[in-house]
């Protein structure tokens, strides 16, 4: 069991938590045009790559806060937590945010008021 | 009463001055105490155990530890019985009761046994390969292999008399293994002040140290040094000494999950102690100082009872005080065997001969050996062993130098206990479960710990460091190393003395016996005894194409008994190699799980069992449902009233008579359970319109109205009634199910992507009690209830909410329905719901007020076509498909699901939608989830229209009702479909219709009819 923390709690088991999957998932507004397909790629497409991996998490039974975790898939090293609304600071995190896919994506140029 | 003949005198763990009387198979014996069950059987000259889980060969006790593969018992009677322990990990107790196992009808004369005779006809993947056809003769077959499958019998009684506990703890450090090397550590680490916990499975603390007599430790016998460790230990506050406990899993993060065996030992078990208590540890640094397993050798026969590891031997001699046997002979390919043969004679055992597999042998060990006048037969193998129920003969010949051929005749001795060595494998289970890398040990040929990925070190056997002095170094190294890397520190120890006979701990690489039988012939010689696989298995699946370790291990079976292959896995992978004709490290190993040994289901269970394995919430009105006779339903965690039968009624009357009451005189309903989220800030309106399909920031202060939410995959997800209690407050209702998980999804909306908005989410369910009121005189009940609020039409239309007070309690009044009825919510403080309940039904008595439960409401909103979250909706059905578009809000620019249904497959004409079914004979009740087809009469498979979500007789109507999502349903309105039925049943008849089947026009809930 992975041990996570908090940062309003501090460290503590993984059951306390749950996972809210991949994190950076910009929701494109309904009135910014986008194709189906743009849209089904916000809607389904879900990343699960080997390595280092951005999630969101939830301590569900304690302050019910969420928060976005920087974790290895393979190591389960947790190697950065930062919080809702800002972006990961250390090398890793940064990589794998730059790096995603996702920047790329109409649904993300969506996302924000045109 | 048998005598203990091999007794001996008192060893270093039993006490022979306390006898202990037990039962095998109903015959009575003494032990004493210390003894294991093993140990009390071999002192009374008991070897044969039980008969093997596929031939059913007699077998006996191989090992001394949690390594036994055949000494499988059941221990206890009725519903304290647990099938498949381990006789050298029993600890005995006066009145244990001990019966062996997989006999029929007894342990000497089994039936079961004819499998050995047609072995030749079960070699490996016998299953996969004979029961493959026909198919239709699996459930044939399977009768007769589920009777012969298993192990053990598990308790009669399903529920388990015992109470087991968990517990958590904190610690800087683990320390798994209380020999030599691990003692060495804790007390290492125990100066550092740091939390320590230091684990043992044995009832003692000394590991090995307690089987090897000849080794001093600082000047001092080895048990002395080990009293010693124990009580500078025991000094310490910060050390924590657990006994009898097994760290049989190792997690993520340091995450340690101990088994303590707290009563198990005992004869009487005091009631406030648990049967086994569940550690969860975090630790920061964990030491693994769990020692090594004697491998056994492969030869034919290799299973007779009397046939024991070498070690396992010594320790009988030394720990316990047993000799089990008086004529020996040893069979090794390697120096530790010495000692056991030094020790057995030291006894005052007859050794026959030591047969060494090695052609060269030297060293102070060998010397030992034959100055004790002890016979050694070197560059000799054991090529077989002979006996019925034990063995009594072995056949001794001539090896090449490589052990792989047979030079000569053989020789035949006699004997009545073989003691062998197949060189030492560490015990790295642990460090396999906690992810870390294996390396090769060319020179012990073992596997040993490589790279580790926990914050964790291996020191002593385990780490492949066999000899003792060299363990002890490492102790005090990893010790120091993990109290350092935690900011700690303390006096660093020097390794103590050690004085022993040197040996070298490098075996022959001798995987098997040389035999002079062809491929598949001759005698069995068992390579993982608990699961009856040979050596000619192994080479059976290579000559059947299997290359990768993984598929051998599943294909033979090898490695995947109870035991998880702890004597046998090297061997499968040196008989394996050789077969392939590759080096060991290049097949590789198969990786350990979690549990290092079995444990029981009841102590990962602990108390979460029975009444406390799920909350069950209860509404205030409980009590008053209860008196009522009412029976219950689950709903989520909660328990509802579903109906409440009369004297002599059915559910079916007492429903007719509650649906009935609800549209001609009154009902009530304990509606206690919906969700309740009270929804605050000023953005509050804003959220609850991106939340809603339809729009709550125009609802005006005071009124209600009915909302749809979607996930952003625009399918429904819940409803409910929300009212505006003032300009920035709202009070919203969630299905009883879903409301945990609607306050959840409001969360992670506000936190997560809108967290500029000013909005605070309260769950506020178990604050109000609610109570609805529904029917033609609901008014009149509210008026006599002496309610403070206006309750005309005009004053209170549908769809509004007032606040005042009824029969003197403060109220919420919300004038909704779900019945399609005029109809009352009334919502007061949590702790008056009995108050309100009494209240009303006093107040109703003279109106014929009944109450009603969850089924007479779910036919009383069917016949209105209202549906429920859950049961007309699955997931995949949007608003469109509920007929619902009025619901869906065509101005605002944004809501969750919007854009998800402005996709093009959501106006697919076949995609599933809501319609109504009304059945031709009105006395047909359509079973729910029962497809529709349009033509009976096709072959199946028939083409699918889709399922009736809901269906039931209704009394105010008359006839039947359903719901059903069909395929393009709204386009088959007057269109006649079929329902097939089960078992030659006649389909049912079935019209589509409108989901509204009662008062369309709604006037009755409007207060516009006068009935």
């Amino acid at each position: 069991m992975l041990q996570l923390p908090c940062p309003y709690c501090g460290p503590r088991d993984e059951l306390e938590f749950s996972c809210g999957g991949e994190a950076h998932i910009s929701r494109p507004l309904a009135n910014n045009k986008i194709s189906d397909a743009a849209f089904g790629e916000y809607l389904f497409l879900r990343d699960n790559p080997k390595g280092v991996f951005l999630e969101r998490w939830r301590h569900a039974s304690g302050c019910r806060r969420w928060f976005n975790v920087v974790r290895d898939t393979v190591s389960h090293d947790i190697l950065e937590v930062y919080a809702m609304g800002s972006k990961p600071r250390r090398t890793a995190g940064k990589k794998a945010y730059n790096n995603s896919w996702r920047r790329t994506t109409a649904a993300e140029a969506a996302a924000v008021n045109k | 009463m048998s005598s203990q003949k091999y007794r001996l005198s008192a060893g270093t763990v039993t006490q022979t001055d306390k006898p202990l009387s037990f039962t095998f198979d109903g015959k009575s014996y003494q032990g004493c105490a210390g003894d294991t069950l093993a140990s009390a059987l071999l002192a009374a000259g008991v070897h044969l155990i039980g008969r093997s889980f596929k031939y059913h060969r007699p077998r006996g006790i191989m090992s001394a530890g949690p390594e036994e593969p055949n000494a499988l018992v059941r221990v206890g009677t009725g519903a304290y019985a647990e099938p498949n322990l381990k006789a050298t990990q029993v600890e005995l107790y006066d009145g244990l009761v001990a019966t062996s196992q997989n006999r029929f009808p007894s342990l000497k004369y089994d039936i079961g046994s004819v499998n050995s005779l047609m072995s030749r006809y079960l070699p490996a993947g016998f299953y996969y390969k004979t029961f493959m056809w026909p198919a239709s003769f699996w459930m044939t077959y399977e009768h007769f292999i589920r009777n012969a499958a298993g192990l053990g019998k598990v308790a009669s009684d399903p529920v388990d008399p015992d109470r087991y506990e968990k517990t958590h703890r904190h610690c800087e450090i683990v320390i798994a293994g209380g020999g030599a090397a691990g003692l060495m550590a804790a007390y290492q680490a125990g100066l550092s002040g740091q939390r320590v916990i230091l684990v043992d499975e044995q009832p003692e603390f000394g590991g090995w140290l307690l089987s090897y007599d000849a080794v001093e430790i600082d000047n001092m016998p080895a048990i002395d040094w080990v009293k010693k460790m124990l009580s500078l230990l025991s000094e310490m506050d910060n050390v924590t000494l657990l006994r009898r406990t097994t760290m049989f899993g190792y997690g993520d993060h340091n995450y340690i999950t101990l088994a303590e065996r707290v009563t198990d030992h005992m004869s009487t078990r005091p009631a406030h102690l648990p049967r086994m208590r569940l550690w969860k540890v975090r630790a920061t640094q964990v030491i693994l100082a769990t020692g090594c397993i004697e491998r056994p050798l492969v030869f034919g026969g290799n299973d007779l009872p009397g046939i024991m590891l070498a070690s396992a031997v010594q320790s009988y001699i030394t720990q316990y005080g047993v000799l089990p046997g008086s004529r020996a002979i040893i069979v090794t390919n390697n120096d530790t065997a010495y000692h056991a043969a030094l020790a057995f004679q030291n006894a005052g055992g007859f050794v026959r001969a030591i047969v060494d597999t090695r052609a060269t042998i030297k060293g102070p060990v060998v010397k030992a050996a034959r100055d004790a006048g002890i016979p050694i037969l070197s560059g000799h193998g054991l090529t077989g062993a002979f006996g019925i129920h034990h063995v009594g003969r072995v056949e001794v010949s001539a090896i090449s130098d490589d052990g792989r051929e047979i030079m000569g005749e053989a020789l035949h001795m006699d004997c009545d206990l073989v003691m062998m060595s197949g060189g030492l494998t560490p015990t790295v289970h642990l460090h396999s479960q906690a992810r870390g890398k294996l390396v090769w040990d060319d020179k012990h040929l073992c596997f040993k710990p490589g790279a580790s990925h926990e914050a964790e070190q291996s020191i002593g056997a385990c780490n492949g460091s066999f000899d003792l002095q060299r363990g002890l170094t490492e102790a005090i190294r990893a010790a120091t190393k993990a109290v350092h890397s935690i900011g700690g520190t303390c006096t660093v120890l020097s390794t103590p003395d050690v004085t022993a006979v040197k040996i070298s701990y490098a075996p022959m690489a001798y995987w098997k016996a040389p035999s002079l039988a062809g491929a598949g012939q001759g005698a069995k010689a068992f390579v993982d005894f608990q699961n009856d696989v040979t050596s000619a298995d192994i080479q059976l699946a290579v000559r059947e194409g299997y290359q990768s370790v993984e598929h051998v291990k599943r294909y033979t079976t090898t490695g995947m008994a109870t035991d998880q292959g702890k004597t046998s896995n090297m061997n499968a992978l040196g008989i394996l190699a050789d077969a392939l004709g590759h080096d060991i490290p290049d097949v590789g190993t198969t990786t350990f799980r979690m549990p290092y040994t079995p444990t029981s289901m009841g102590m990962i269970a602990g108390r979460d069992i029975g009444g406390l394995f799920d909350a069950v919430r209860l509404t205030r009105m409980d009590s008053w449902h209860r008196s009522a006779g009412a029976k219950f339903e689950h709903v989520g965690q909660w328990m509802r009233a579903w109906y409440y039968p009369h004297d002599g009624e059915t559910m079916e009357q007492a429903v007719t008579r509650e649906v009935t009451a609800a549209r001609t005189t009154a009902g009530l309903l304990d509606a206690s359970t919906l969700g309740k989220i009270d929804v605050r800030g000023t953005d509050a309106a804003t959220f609850l319109d991106r939340i809603y399909t339809n729009n709550f920031s125009s609802l005006a202060v005071g009124k209600c109205r009915y909302g749809l939410m979607l996930k952003d995959d625009g399918m429904v997800m819940d409803d409910g009634v929300t009212t505006r209690l003032a300009d920035n407050h709202y009070h919203m209702t969630t299905t009883t199910g879903g409301a945990a998980g609607v306050l959840d999804w409001m969360e992670e909306w506000l936190q997560t992507e809108w967290p500029e908005l000013d909005v605070f989410l309260t769950s506020v369910t178990e604050q109000w009690s609610v109570a609805t009121l529904s029917g033609p005189h609901a008014r009149a009940i509210l008026e006599a209830a002496d309610i403070s609020i206006d309750l005309s039409d005009t004053a209170f239309p549908f769809m509004s909410m007032k606040e005042g007070y009824i029969s003197g309690l403060p109220a919420r009044l919300f004038r909704i329905s779900f019945t399609g009825e005029l109809s009352y919510e009334i919502n007061v403080p949590a702790r008056y719901g009995v108050a309100l309940w009494t209240a009303l039904m006093k107040a109703g008595e003279a109106f014929g007020i009944t109450p009603y439960g969850t089924e007479a409401m779910h036919v009383l909103r069917a016949e209105k076509g209202f549906i429920i979250v859950g049961q007309e909706t699955d997931g995949t059905v949007t608003p469109l498909d509920l007929g619902m578009n009025w619901i869906v809000s065509k101005k605002k620019s944004d809501f969750i699901g919007k854009r998800a249904l402005e996709r093009t497959s959501m106006a697919d004409p076949k995609r599933k939608q809501l319609v109504g079914l009304r059945t031709v004979n009105p006395n047909d009740v359509i079973p729910e989830g029962a497809h529709a087809v349009l033509d009976p009469t096709q072959p199946p498979p028939m083409d699918m229209l889709g399922h009736v979500t809901s269906s039931y007789a209704s009394p105010n109507l008359g006839y039947s009702i359903a719901m059903a999502l069909l395929k393009g349903g709204h386009k088959l309105l007057g269109e006649t479909v079929w329902i097939p039925m089960l078992d030659g049943q006649k389909p049912i008849k079935a019209v589509v219709t409108n989901t509204v089947f009662y008062d369309a026009q709604g006037d009755r809930l409007n207060g516009t009819s006068s009935s």
